[in-house]
């Protein structure tokens, strides 16, 4: 996968370059919004990393120019500005989604790679299938091998969500944002208690669980340990 | 600028400039007007008398001849404030009447002539005016009634001498009136911009001067005083908030240094340092959220978020937050219930949901029963309420009421107002984790749905209200 940041700040650029180059990413760098919309411009890049602040031109702006230009590279905004009308406005202005800082790398991976899966991924599915996991989401049916689970209406949305993203790490709170619509921090470990609950009904009593804690990072369904 | 530099550029002053021209305009056109009409009158009112008296004279001289006029002449012109009469013969000679001089040519022409004149009897003063009437006798005779003009002069200087002292009056009045409202609020002005620079100075308390009259400057001053108000309520909220982040962010953050010199100095293996590590990550962790939270409560006290407000029933919200804290209140041993009716109101309901979702955690953490809950016996029948936690969303008149109650120790009323504010955890919590901070956000979503927190006795635990005016009538009707 290649990465362009656009980041003024040589630091912490040089330290999402270098963490992506250890996950095997290719990041490219530029440091002011002209530079890093020309870069952006060639269209090389699989997820677009920018942040709000730039010298010479805006991140939002740069993202509004590569938009009317048809670009539709898939654009994460980092900004210092966190809050739940920031978001909107840089959702609005074209960005695919909004990581206030300050961050951890590891929730910043997990939505890099969901977004450029939605960007190169196939059609949306009827049928997602994880190992001998099925969830149909036309029929809300969920089946482990032969045997139908009877989930909470949240419940199906979490699961859903989680396979949707089978073999990407989910983070907590990008789990409050997708499944719950909330983009507060709750003080509790709210998530987590849920995720246990899921757990408990898809993998309880079977050999292969499924639904993997990542320490540090989040959760992710896949077949297989890691 | 000098003062009376000043007094002249006020608004008021030149406003009166204005008044004053208008109002002498009005006078002189008035005045002008009755002079005009005055004069037609009398001119009239003259033709009227002597037309009669042609007539009159006239018709004596066809019936009693020369003789006759010349008596009735003569007779006539000895009456005090008479009128003007002159006889003469067909060449020029005066044969009857009280006229001495007259206009060169003025007997030659017959029909209406002004004229100056001398009467008989005061050839020595000055002519007067007259209008007078020729006109030609049968015989070749030329009569002439006249009348002075004299009242008709008075009248008109009477009216110019009005027309005189009333612009003059007019104009110092003006003036003065001018100078006096100037002056007024040019004082009054002056008040406010001497508090303004003061105020501008850092002396955020003082308030402009407001008079009881309550005209236009006055309301203006209240205006003015209660943006004042406010700007120094979000300056103290400010400093509390600095204070605040002194305060109590440096304690984290000492900790925090402490632990990584701690690590650097102590000669451990791999293992040790990544445990210090990880610990510094969730210290910093817990250092941002309660960051982000005075962030949001300072925004949200500043009226930052007013923008992204729309219409939706808190019965939802409430659903939404029950069904998220549900499983976690079970893990807790304690039930999460909800009880709900529509109750709409307008808002940002993302702000409603964290505050809301505050509440349930801080009921969750802190609202457990002071006994430890016994397995349900007979007698215990009353103690299932303990562990339980209600979430409520319903209308109340015009107030939308979200409330969250637990059966824990709750809070001494005392203390309750205390409770809300920033970073206070109260001694019983310390122990528990958290920033401090869930009540005084709770508290601050709501003011600024200009609205409270209410915290009461929920005998035995805690009742949190969110308290927010309800959507009005048509904001209803708009809504369904």
């Amino acid at each position: 996968m290649r990465l362009l940041i656009i980041e003024d700040d040589r630091e912490s650029a040089d330290y999402l370059v270098k963490a992506f180059r250890e996950v095997g990413y290719i990041a490219d760098l530029a440091s002011d919004g002209e530079e890093g919309l020309s870069l952006a411009d060639t269209g090389d890049y699989d997820v677009l990393v920018v942040d709000r602040m730039l010298p010479k031109r805006d991140g939002l702006s740069v993202i509004g120019t590569l938009r009317d230009k048809g670009n539709r590279t898939p654009v994460l905004i980092l900004s210092a500005l966190g809050q739940v009308d920031d978001r909107i406005k840089g959702l609005r202005a074209g960005g695919d989604d909004y990581l206030p800082k300050p961050y951890s790398f590891a929730e910043l991976l997990a939505r890099v790679e969901v977004l450029s899966r939605r960007h190169g991924g196939p059609a949306e599915e009827t049928v997602y299938r994880v190992g001998d996991l099925e969830l149909d989401r036309l029929s809300h049916r969920v089946l482990r091998g032969s045997e139908e689970l009877t989930l909470q209406p949240r419940e199906f949305r979490l699961l859903e969500y989680l396979m949707k993203h089978a073999g990407q790490v989910v983070t907590r709170t990008m789990l409050l944002e997708n499944v719950w619509d909330y983009h507060f921090d709750p003080q509790t470990n709210v998530i987590d208690v849920h995720i246990s609950r899921l757990r408990s009904k898809i993998d309880k009593g079977f050999d292969r669980p499924l639904l993997h804690t990542i320490r540090g990072a989040g959760y992710m369904v896949r077949d297989g340990i890691r | 600028m000098t003062a009376f530099g000043k007094l002249i550029r006020t608004t008021a002053f030149r406003l009166t400039l204005v008044y004053l021209f208008l109002f002498a305009l009005f006078a002189a056109s008035l005045l002008g007007y009755f002079a005009w009409n005055t004069r037609r009158l009398i001119t009239e009112q003259i033709t009227t008398t002597v037309n009669a008296e042609f007539a009159e004279l006239n018709d004596l001289y066809s019936r009693r001849g020369l003789r006759g006029l010349v008596n009735a002449i003569e007779n006539r012109a000895m009456r005090p404030g008479a009128n003007l009469y002159l006889v003469t013969t067909p060449t020029g000679q005066a044969v009857a009447g009280n006229v001495a001089a007259l206009g060169n040519g003025i007997m030659a022409t017959t029909g209406w002539s002004e004229t100056l004149y001398h009467r008989l009897d005061e050839q020595r003063k000055a002519p007067h005016r007259a209008l007078v009437r020729v006109d030609e006798l049968s015989s070749g005779f030329r009569l002439l009634i006249g009348r002075d003009l004299e009242e008709r002069r008075r009248i008109f200087s009477i009216v110019a001498k009005a027309a005189q002292w009333s612009m003059l009056i007019v104009v110092v009045l003006g003036l003065a009136g001018g100078v006096f409202v100037a002056r007024r609020v040019l004082r009054r002005i002056d008040a406010m911009t001497g508090t303004t620079r003061r105020i501008m100075e850092g002396d955020l308390s003082g308030r402009l001067p407001v008079g009881r009259s309550g005209d236009e400057l006055d309301r203006l001053a209240d205006n003015l005083n209660a943006m004042l108000e406010r700007i120094e309520t979000l300056m103290t909220g400010l400093k509390e908030v600095s204070d605040n982040i002194a305060h109590d962010l440096k304690t984290p953050l000492t900790r925090l240094r402490n632990r990584a010199e701690e690590a650097l100095a102590a000669s451990g293996n791999e293992a040790d340092y990544r445990a210090a590590l990880e610990r510094t990550i969730e210290e910093s962790d817990g250092l941002i959220r309660t960051f982000n939270a005075l962030l949001m409560i300072a925004r949200a006290e500043s009226g930052q978020v007013r923008g992204n407000m729309d219409n939706f029933d808190a019965a939802e919200v409430a659903n939404g937050i029950h069904e998220l804290y549900e499983p976690l209140a079970e893990d807790n041993g304690m039930t999460l219930r909800v009880v709900t009716q529509p109750a709409p109101l307008h808002g940002n309901r993302e702000l409603i949901s964290q505050a809301l979702a505050n509440l349930v955690e801080n009921a969750i953490k802190y609202g457990r029963p002071a006994s430890p809950v016994q397995p349900p016996g007979p007698e215990m029948a009353s103690d299932a309420k303990l562990g339980e936690i209600l979430i409520e969303a319903r209308r109340d008149g015009d107030t939308v009421l979200l409330s969250v109650t637990d059966h824990g120790p709750g809070i001494p009323e005392a203390d309750r107002k205390h409770a809300i504010e920033r970073f206070v955890r109260l001694e019983a919590s310390r122990t528990q984790p958290g920033s401090g901070l869930g009540l005084s956000l709770a508290s601050a979503v709501a003011t600024l749905h200009r609205g409270e927190l209410r915290l009461s006795d929920a005998e035995p635990g805690l009742r949190a209200t969110l308290a927010i005016p309800a959507l009005s009538g048509e904001g209803l009707v708009e809504q369904i």
